[in-house]
């Protein structure tokens, strides 16, 4: 084990940094919905990646720009969002038979996926994909750092939102108590829709990301779950900044250790940090 | 009696029907598909003993099994040990990789379902990280090809065969007998509500370590057995998300509150992955597969032996007496214990007791002496601590300072709940807190079992009709809680309290919520409780039974002790008029 340059050290508390962002992005509209549905959505990674593979149909065969897809993600998955709220409240789902029924859909989506473009790994290729400018000695790719800026700006406008606007509030305390809010008129089940909605859109979001800088393939679908659940869990459920926050403290210790150990290892940095501070935090009730 | 028997008998005699099979000289393929169901109902019933008895989800199966699969390809594969020898080996193993994580995670007080949830699907990856990284793997994968299987039988197919076989019906007879223990009530217990088990005297910390032990050995010995199945170990193939969430998948689809369940659920769909993954339609099958774990979530939440049970149990019809009429106790309560014990001697004496929550004292330096024999008033108005204080006392709480004494059985303080219950104190909780899907009987019989008396669950279950008697619930016995009203539950509360035989019983409003009459059949039933020996601290609101039973009270304010004495003398006093009603107009004169 031989300390690595310091550009080199730089360059991997970068990448850390971005791959941080896109876990904080993921992890912002599970954290939303686990911490106030009460959703554990593991359906929110098959979202993410369906609307990567929209993202790379629409701009691969139809040649949109990749950030005009948006347009059309976004208010799709408000809409699927607002769907499965509708379901989930209308069987009155505990929070882990929600766990069950969205890794159900998850197949079902990867399975659907896999019909429609293949097992085989797509890359996508757009202007974005190649720009990358250097910042001193280090490389900045583009698509990463608008995965940084996007999960950053979302992540502080929904807090500005649920701390700031009356409607943010209502939603805070719905989910402090939701029987005590709708005595107060707060309206639960339009706030619970309102919710779901944006999280699930936060996955239409992410699939951009996804697509911009990853290769896809059905089966990454699980890839992503562990490590993105730690920075939740981390991060504290609710909470719009803990996953950002975290993901990049998962991130920059995952790709440090890559840089001085094997890359193989890096896994065990984030889950054994995810360990040690649930078992830290749990203990002072 | 007779069903316990023939389901045992049942299990026994699947398993040498099953044995005949390899008689039958199908072709290979057939023993093949059986292992994998056999395979799937060892993994599934061995999880659902944690799971689904205790409600603690783990998502670790595949790491539990998969150190039982790497332990035999190190030692069969790269160090020569037989394989045999490997398999409790690597139960052994697998048992103390789960009970060592047990011990860790199940210290956690808050947030248990899930937190366990998580820690065991990260610690799934964790190890595969290790093993991967280290000469256990490599990265390279283990090749087991070399390792000579033992010929049982005339082909390597129809051994494993057996040996799958053999292990179903040994889990699932297991899983059987377990459901039938004091083991398997007080799992169920801890599922419906882990701190009333707890209060009620169920070890739960050493109950759901040995329920995690027992669920990883068995899938430590069926990762042993697949290692060979497969012959070629890789770490990709054994940890993946796939075996945790198809074993939750199972069980869940054939019902996690019944042992069967699990064995069922994985035969289903084992066969149905067959179906629909053989061939060109493998896409498709998966799809199929994930529409029937949502539609069977969202329809059939209790599993197919769930809705089996369900229909095949019959419910009493629903007695509508008049409100009052149960509450009445019978002439001469039926009741094991001793004759009244003159009042003087002190029971419980408790010293300078704190309790505070992060800056708030809750109780805030109280001392009490509760008099053999007497039934101890405990008033005070909303927030003044006495629920702390009978949180503290019955252990569900630490204390932060002081000291509890019990007579004959020395300092409470800082014992855990269960060890207060042993001792002979009993509670009721003020919201009625029965375990919402066993029946009314086992709700009674279940601190028999696990009280100071630790009776059989026969003696248990006659014991606790003869309480059901005494509280009027004889009707409802088989009924669960929820066909119950609030007057019956509560009475339900009480009648779970007194058949742990307490010396000491702390009623925390028992009396809340009833109606006049109710209430006087309830002052009723307390004397009769009070007149066969047992000493009573009452927490009421209900100021007319206060007076009409206590023979003396304490009355708390903010969490300090601010009067005692004999009721009458103690109301009239100005600083508890102050208390409960605010600054009195006499103190301007």
């Amino acid at each position: 084990m031989s300390l690595p340059s310091a550009t080199l050290l730089a360059q991997s508390v970068l990448s850390g940094v971005f791959i941080g962002a896109l876990y904080g992005l993921l992890g912002l509209g599970l954290s939303l919905s686990w911490g106030m549905l009460r959703q554990i959505n593991l359906a929110h990674f098959a979202l993410a990646f369906l609307g990567a593979y929209l993202t790379h149909q629409l701009t691969g065969s139809a040649h949109w720009d990749p950030l005009a897809t948006l347009l059309v993600i976004v208010p799709a998955f408000f809409l699927a969002g607002v769907v499965l709220q509708l379901v989930f409240a209308r069987f009155a789902i505990t929070p882990f038979n929600s766990l069950l029924v969205t890794f159900g859909l998850t197949v079902i989506i990867e399975s659907g996926i896999q019909a429609i473009w293949t097992a085989d790994p797509l890359m996508l290729d757009t202007a974005y994909g190649h720009a990358k400018f250097k910042l001193g000695a280090l490389y900045v790719p583009l698509p990463e750092l608008l995965t940084l800026l996007l999960s950053t700006a979302l992540a502080v406008l929904t807090w500005a939102a649920l701390r700031f606007t009356d409607l943010g509030k209502a939603m805070r305390a719905a989910t402090e108590d939701a029987k005590a809010a709708a005595a107060f008129g707060v309206d639960v089940q339009r706030l619970s829709l309102l919710l779901s909605g944006v999280s699930a859109a936060f996955a239409g979001v992410a699939g951009l990301c996804l697509a911009l800088s990853f290769t896809l393939a059905p089966s990454q679908i699980y890839a992503w779950i562990g490590v993105v659940f730690a920075a939740v869990m981390i991060g504290g459920l609710g909470n719009p900044l803990g996953p950002l926050v975290a993901g990049i403290v998962i991130g920059v210790s995952e790709s440090v250790t890559m840089a001085i150990t094997a890359p193989a290892w890096a896994p065990l940095v984030s889950f054994t940090l995810l360990i040690f501070v649930l078992l830290a935090r749990a203990e002072k009730i | 009696m007779t069903i316990r028997i023939s389901a045992r008998t049942g299990i026994v005699i699947a398993g040498l029907a099953l044995s005949a099979v390899p008689l039958l000289k199908l072709p290979a393929f057939y023993e093949s598909f059986m292992y994998l169901v056999f395979y799937w109902v060892v993994l599934a019933t061995s999880w659902n003993i944690l799971s689904g008895y205790s409600g603690y989800f783990s998502f670790g199966h595949g790491a539990f099994f998969g150190i039982g699969m790497y332990t035999t390809a190190t030692l069969a594969g790269q160090l020569g040990v037989p394989f045999l020898w490997t398999l409790p080996i690597a139960a052994a193993v697998s048992a103390l990789f789960g009970m060592g994580l047990g011990a860790i995670v199940f210290r956690v007080g808050r947030l248990r379902g899930e937190l366990f949830a998580l820690i065991t699907l990260a610690v799934t990856f964790v190890v595969a990280t290790i093993v991967l990284n280290t000469p256990i793997d490599g990265g390279q994968g283990v090749n087991l090809g070399g390792v000579k299987l033992p010929a049982l039988m005339a082909t390597p197919a129809a051994t494993l065969y057996m040996l799958a076989l053999a292990l179903a019906v040994a889990t699932v007879w297991i899983a059987h007998a377990i459901y039938q223990s004091r083991l398997g009530l007080g799992l169920f217990a801890i599922h419906d509500d882990e701190d009333v088990a707890e209060v009620l005297g169920v070890p739960t910390f050493r109950f759901k370590i040995v329920a995690l032990g027992i669920s990883c050995a068995l899938a430590g010995v069926a990762g042993a057995i697949h290692a060979m199945f497969v012959s070629y170990v890789t770490v990709g193939e054994t940890f993946s998300v796939f075996v945790p969430l198809t074993v939750v998948l199972m069980s869940v689809l054939g019902g996690t509150r019944h042992w069967l369940g699990p064995a069922v659920g994985a035969t289903v769909i084992t066969g149905l992955l067959y179906v629909f993954t053989a061939g060109d339609f493998a896409v498709a099958g998966r799809a199929a597969v994930g529409l029937i774990l949502v539609v069977v979530i969202l329809f059939m939440p209790d599993g197919l032996m769930g809705r089996f049970v369900h229909a095949a149990r019959k419910r009493p019809a629903a007695e509508e007496g008049s409100p009052a009429s149960p509450a009445v106790p019978p002439a001469a309560p039926p009741v094991p214990g001793r004759a009244a014990i003159p009042g003087g001697e002190p029971l419980l004496t408790v010293r300078g007791l704190v309790k505070s929550f992060r800056g708030l004292r809750a109780v805030d330096g109280v001392d009490l002496v509760v008099k053999r024999g007497e039934i101890l008033g405990l008033v005070g108005p909303n927030g003044s601590g006495k629920s702390t204080m009978i949180n503290v006392i019955s252990g569900h709480y630490r204390a932060s300072a002081g000291s509890v004494v019990f007579a004959g059985r020395g300092e409470l303080a800082g014992l855990p709940a269960h060890r207060v219950a042993h001792a002979g104190i009993a509670r009721t909780y003020q919201i009625p807190r029965p375990f919402s899907h066993l029946t009314v009987l086992e709700n009674v019989a279940l601190p028999g079992m696990f009280g100071r008396a630790r009776l059989a669950r026969p003696e248990a279950e006659r014991e606790a009709r003869t309480w059901l008697e005494f509280t009027g619930l004889a009707a409802k016995a088989d009924a669960l809680p929820e066909d119950l009203n609030l007057h019956q539950r509560k009475f339900l509360e009480l009648a779970r309290a007194l058949a742990s035989r307490p010396q000491l019983l702390l009623l925390d409003e028992v009396l809340s919520g009833l109606t006049p009459s109710e209430i006087d059949g309830a002052i009723r039933t307390i004397r009769a409780i009070r007149d066969q020996g047992a000493t009573i601290v009452f927490v009421e609101h209900v100021m007319r039974a206060v007076m009409e039973l206590t023979d003396r009270i304490v009355v708390l304010n903010n969490g300090r002790v601010i009067a005692g004495g004999a009721p009458a003398d103690v109301m009239a006093r100005p600083e508890v008029v102050t208390a409960y009603l605010g600054k009195p107009h006499a103190a301007v004169a």
